[in-house]
Formats: C-alpha cells, structure tokens, sequence
C-alpha cells in the first residue's frame, strides 16, 4: 500500500479512563493499525471488548490518552476540540445504528446537513450532490418526506447518504444495521460496498452479525482492547 | 448565522406545544407590563398635566432678607441677641437684566415677569382678601394657559380691567362688567373694571386671584417698575429641580422648583414609578425563567440529534447560537403578542374603564418592551445553550 492510500493509521493508541485516579482503567493497551482507501473492514468483537471506545476515537469524538491516530498522514492527538471539529467534518462520514436523522428537516435537507452546518446556505452542487446521492440509495421519490414518514430502512439509507455528502476519505458506521430485518440490512450493505468502490472511501462498520462481517474484505477482532486478529480476504 | 437561525426555527416549530405554551407565558408577562406602564405613566401625566397646569415650572424670587453680623475681631466672644426679619414685599434687584439671561437660559421654554401681593377686594360692605397678580398676558400664557380657562369674558388687563376667579366672583356676586375696589396696603386704591372670569378648577386660586396688568399692580404694591417673582417653564419638566439650582447659582436669586413645591406629590409618583418599575422586573424574571426551563428540557430533548450535528462537523459555537436564537425568537414573538394584548387591555380600559382619564401609550413604549423581552429571551437561554454547547458528543449520540 503506498503512502496516497493510507486514509487512517493508529500508532500505540492506548485509552483509558479516570487517568490518574485510582480507578484508572485503560481499555484499548497500544493499538496499532493501518486503513487504506480501498479498504472495506468490519472490526467485530464481544461485548466490552473496547469497540465503541475505538470507534469514537477513529471519528475524532475522542481523544487517545497515549499513541496518536493519523488521519491521511496527519497527527490528531494534540489538535483542540475546533480543529478536531473540523477535520471530522472534513474527512469523516458517521452511520449510526440508530439512524440520528433530525425530524425536523426532510431526508434531503438532513442529506445536505453536514455542509449546511460547515459552509451554511447550500450551493446548487451540494443540493445537486444531495438529490444524486439520494438517488443512488434509491429514495429518489422520497427527498422532500420527513423521516418520520420514512422506513427504518429508508431512514438508515438516508443517514448513509448524508455520511457520504462531504466526500469523506472514511466512513464509520456503528452496528448500522443493529436494527434492521436481513434483508434491508444485506441492502444496507450493498450500498457500504459500492461507496467503497466507486468514491473511493475507506469503510469500517462495527458489527455483531457475522454475516456481514464475512462480506467485508477485512475482519479486524479487538477483544479486551487489543487486537487479536487482522484477516484479509479476496475481494468478492 | 443561516444555519443555526434555520435549526432554531425549525426546533421551536417541531416542538409546536411546547413553543405555543411559552409564547402565551411570555404573552401574558408582556401585556401586563405594557398594560402597568401605560396605566401608571398616563395616571402620572394626568397629575403632572393638572398640578402644572395652574403653576410655574420654576419661580425665581429676591433672596430672603437675614441679618448680618460684623466680622469679629479674633479672641472675642459675642452674645446675639437677634430679631428676626420679617420679609417685606420687594421687587428682584435688575429684573429686566435676569429676565434676559433666564430668556437664554438652556432647557428653559418660557420666562414671565409676575408682581404679586396681598390687598382686600371690596364692593359694598362685603370684603374678601385676594393676591394681586400683574402680569403680561403674552408671557404669562406661556407658564398658565389662562385663556383655556375663562368662563366668561375676555383675558385682558390694563387700562382698569381686571380678570378674576369664579369663586370671588360669586362671593361679590360680580359678573363681567361690574366693578368692584381693590384696597392694598397704606389705603392706595384702585377701582377696576371685571374683563374676565376664569375658573382654573383649585379652589384657592378661584377664590383669591385678581389679574392685572403689571404697571396697575406696581402701583398698587407700591412697586415702581418692580416684579417679585419671574415664572418659568422647562422643556423638560422633571429637570426643572436642576435648571432651579442652577439659576440659583448663577443669578444669587431664590430659584425654587414644582418639585420642591410639591414634595409630596413627587414623592408619591416616584414611588408609585418604583412599585411599576419592581412589578416589570419581576415579571421579567418569571418570564425569563419560563424561557430558560422550556429551552432546558429542549436540550435534554434533543441530545441526540445535537450529538449528531456535533459528529458532523458543527462546533460548539453553532450550538451556543442555535439555543441563543431560540431564547431571542421566542422572546420577540412572545412581546409582540403580549404587546399587542398590551394595547388591548389598554383600549378596553379606555373605552369601558372608570373613564377618570385616558391613557396614551408610548410610541416607544412598545418597541422597548419587545427590544427588552428579546433580550431577556437571549440571555435566559444562555444556560441552556452553554449546556448543549458542552455536551460531549460521544455521550449524546448514544443518549436514549
């Protein structure tokens, strides 16, 4: 993998919690970790196995308490909480489980939010981009519904869409189908993998359900914050 | 800016019941300090508007005449045994000087030289004492609107004619036309001829005042080409106090204003302006109060959703603002609601009310609630923005 393809890389991340208190407690022990921009991942791991810590790390929610994260070749861990902010807009698509779409605003308007909040009124090609990425989840129809009147699915499909707005060089998604019935959630999939391919965006979705981890190119397994494997496959 | 008046808005839409409840709250806080203000400042004006009516501003008299003791020699002691003196009748040392310095003198409106003193008013065996008032009618109009207040006849003096009360009128059982004699001090004597009789409403100038032309009442007094008060108005009436000290300094004279006069009353108002002015605040507090909890649980709400805005990329700032627009909205749209109950309850009071007086409101009266209640609004919702503002996203997103 050459230097241009390296999206993300973890030098001895270590996090733990109530540093310097006697209850410290460190939960990932110097992970060290490499994510290209072809790279299709699922990091897979028990319950309390430091996943959810990772990923926040991973989206610049939070800071690592030793190690540093280099997001495309850039050292993170020193940045303030505005530069942070602003590199996670810049570079970092999120897709949570439950799909955090603001029912205020209808599925294209919540497409759009991302640039709206970073560069205010949208330009023609950030709406243009909106309508085409909407299209390409397949809710062409439904741009102008509020998400209430939208499925689980079609919800999630959307919020996928928004995560994708700012072109971003990773995208995270948290058990993005933690809530989805088998087949909406294969769908939901589908679409992780295309973006993979033809935007050229590193993907790693944390998941529970080994069938979907066995699609992905790579399983990362992170148990008892460290990780105990790193399997590749051939691309299907 | 776009985007967080845009997220703002479309919060408070969403949350239509909570948004519709507050507005009444801060509504009905607004209407009743519009409604209190124009009330307690229209009862005011009235009482200014009559208590002024039939007085200067600000009178400017000769300085009290005291005894003055010689300078003592040092080492000595000295016993005083003092009279005190009475203070005779007796004209402002270069009036027509004073007059020209108090004509030019800043936030003074009117100026009218007045010779006053006591004399009887006589006409057969009947016999009523009364206060001389020589005046120059164009002038003094400018201190006592008199000619609103004839009854019958004309305002004119000089020349023999004379303008008097209603009361003394009656007493004397005189009617325009008639004559009567005025007898002043040492028996000088004067019969005039009645021009006109006013009636002003306060029963003690009704019954006492007897107007004449300045030149008659000198002679009367025994005066020549004297005045003992100068009258004056202000353009702003609650500065007369200030203006008085002021000429007192500068001309050495007794400068004495409608503020000193009626203690009382101004006592009274100023009270009364400090009860309306304590009911406003707190009202305000409630209502701020109102704003800060309904925005409050807003936050706790739509931790969620502000974790996410968070996620992709809006800074703390942006969330601060989007609360911050929330408190200023609701705090204008609540006022002017409440404004215009405000004036509402006001017209009902004008129309159906005790009809006592009638109650103007304020141009800006209604700008200035709103203006204030905005940013009331504002600064109520500061605790809350700071709270969503530091919300960690890591805890909000997963917030249930």
């Amino acid at each position: 993998m050459s230097d241009q393809d390296e999206v993300l890389r973890l030098a001895g991340l270590r996090k733990s919690y109530n540093v310097g208190l006697p209850t410290e407690l460190e939960v990932l022990h110097g992970l060290d970790l490499t994510l290209g921009r072809s790279d299709f991942a699922s990091l897979v791991g028990p319950s309390g196995s430091g996943k959810s810590t990772l990923l926040n790390l991973l989206g610049l929610l939070d800071a690592p308490t030793a190690g540093d994260l280099y997001l495309l070749g850039e050292p993170t861990r020193t940045l303030d909480d505005e530069a942070r902010t602003s590199l996670r807009a810049k570079s970092i698509g999120f897709v949570f489980q439950f799909h955090h779409l603001m029912p205020a605003f209808t599925a294209v308007e919540n497409v759009m939010m991302p640039m709206l909040v970073t560069h205010g009124r949208p330009s023609a090609q950030t709406l243009e981009r909106a309508r085409t990425l909407l299209d390409e989840v397949g809710l062409a129809e439904f741009m102008d519904r509020k998400p209430q009147e939208l499925s689980g699915g079609q919800q999630q499909r959307v919020a996928i869409a928004r995560a994708l707005i700012t072109r971003p060089a990773l995208l995270l998604a948290d058990e993005p189908t933690g809530n989805l019935d088998t087949k909406t959630a294969a769908s939901v999939f589908d679409l992780f993998r295309r973006f993979n391919r033809e935007h050229g965006c590193a993907v790693l979705v944390v998941t529970h359900d080994p069938r979907l981890s066995a699609v992905c190119d790579r399983t990362i397994t992170l148990v008892d914050g460290a990780i105990v494997s790193d399997e590749r496959r051939p691309r299907a | 800016m776009w985007i967080e008046s845009t997220i703002a808005l479309r919060f408070l839409r969403e949350g239509r019941a909570q948004t519709t409840l507050i507005l009444i709250g801060i509504g009905v806080g607004v209407s009743v300090i519009v409604f209190i203000v124009a009330l307690i400042t229209g009862l005011q004006g009235n009482i200014v508007d009559r208590t002024l009516g039939t007085q200067a501003h600000i009178k400017v008299e000769a300085p009290d005449e005291i005894n003055r003791l010689a300078p003592l020699p040092a080492g000595t002691t000295r016993l005083v045994l003092e009279t005190r003196r009475a203070q005779r009748l007796r004209s402002i040392n270069n009036w027509q000087q004073v007059m020209g310095v108090l004509d030019q003198f800043p936030g003074v409106k009117a100026v009218s030289p007045v010779v006053s003193g006591p004399a009887f008013a006589r006409r057969g065996n009947a016999v009523e004492s009364v206060a001389l008032v020589g005046m120059d009618p164009a002038r003094y109009q400018r201190i006592i609107p008199l000619s609103e207040d004839i009854v019958a006849g004309r305002l004119t003096v000089g020349a023999g004619d004379a303008v008097i009360g209603r009361l003394l009128a009656d007493d004397l059982g005189l009617r325009v036309g008639d004559k009567f004699r005025l007898v002043a001090d040492q028996g000088r004597e004067a019969q005039v001829n009645i021009a006109g009789i006013f009636e002003l409403g306060v029963r003690e100038l009704d019954q006492r005042y007897v107007y004449l032309d300045l030149k008659q009442t000198q002679s009367l007094l025994d005066l020549p080409g004297g005045v003992t008060v100068i009258d004056l108005t202000v353009n702003d009436i609650f500065t007369a106090q200030d203006v008085s000290r002021r000429i007192a300094a500068l001309t050495g004279l007794k400068a004495e204003s409608w503020l000193d006069t009626n203690a009382q009353l101004v006592n009274a108002l100023r009270s009364q302006s400090m009860s309306t002015a304590m009911i406003s605040f707190f009202v305000a507090v409630s209502v701020a109060f109102g704003i800060a909890s309904v925005l409050s649980i807003s936050v706790v709400q739509r931790t969620r959703e502000i974790g996410i805005l968070r996620a992709m990329g809006a800074r703390q700032r942006q969330l601060l603002l989007v609360f911050l627009v929330q408190g200023a909205v609701l705090g204008l749209t609540g006022s002017a609601v409440g404004a215009f109950a405000g004036y509402g309850l006001v017209w009902v009071f004008n129309t159906f009310g005790p009809k006592l007086f009638y109650i103007p409101v304020a141009p800006t009266l209604v700008p200035m609630a709103m203006a204030i209640a905005t940013i009331t609004g504002t600064v109520a919702a500061a605790v809350p923005a700071r709270r969503a503002a530091r919300l960690d996203p890591v805890v909000a997103i997963r917030h249930v």
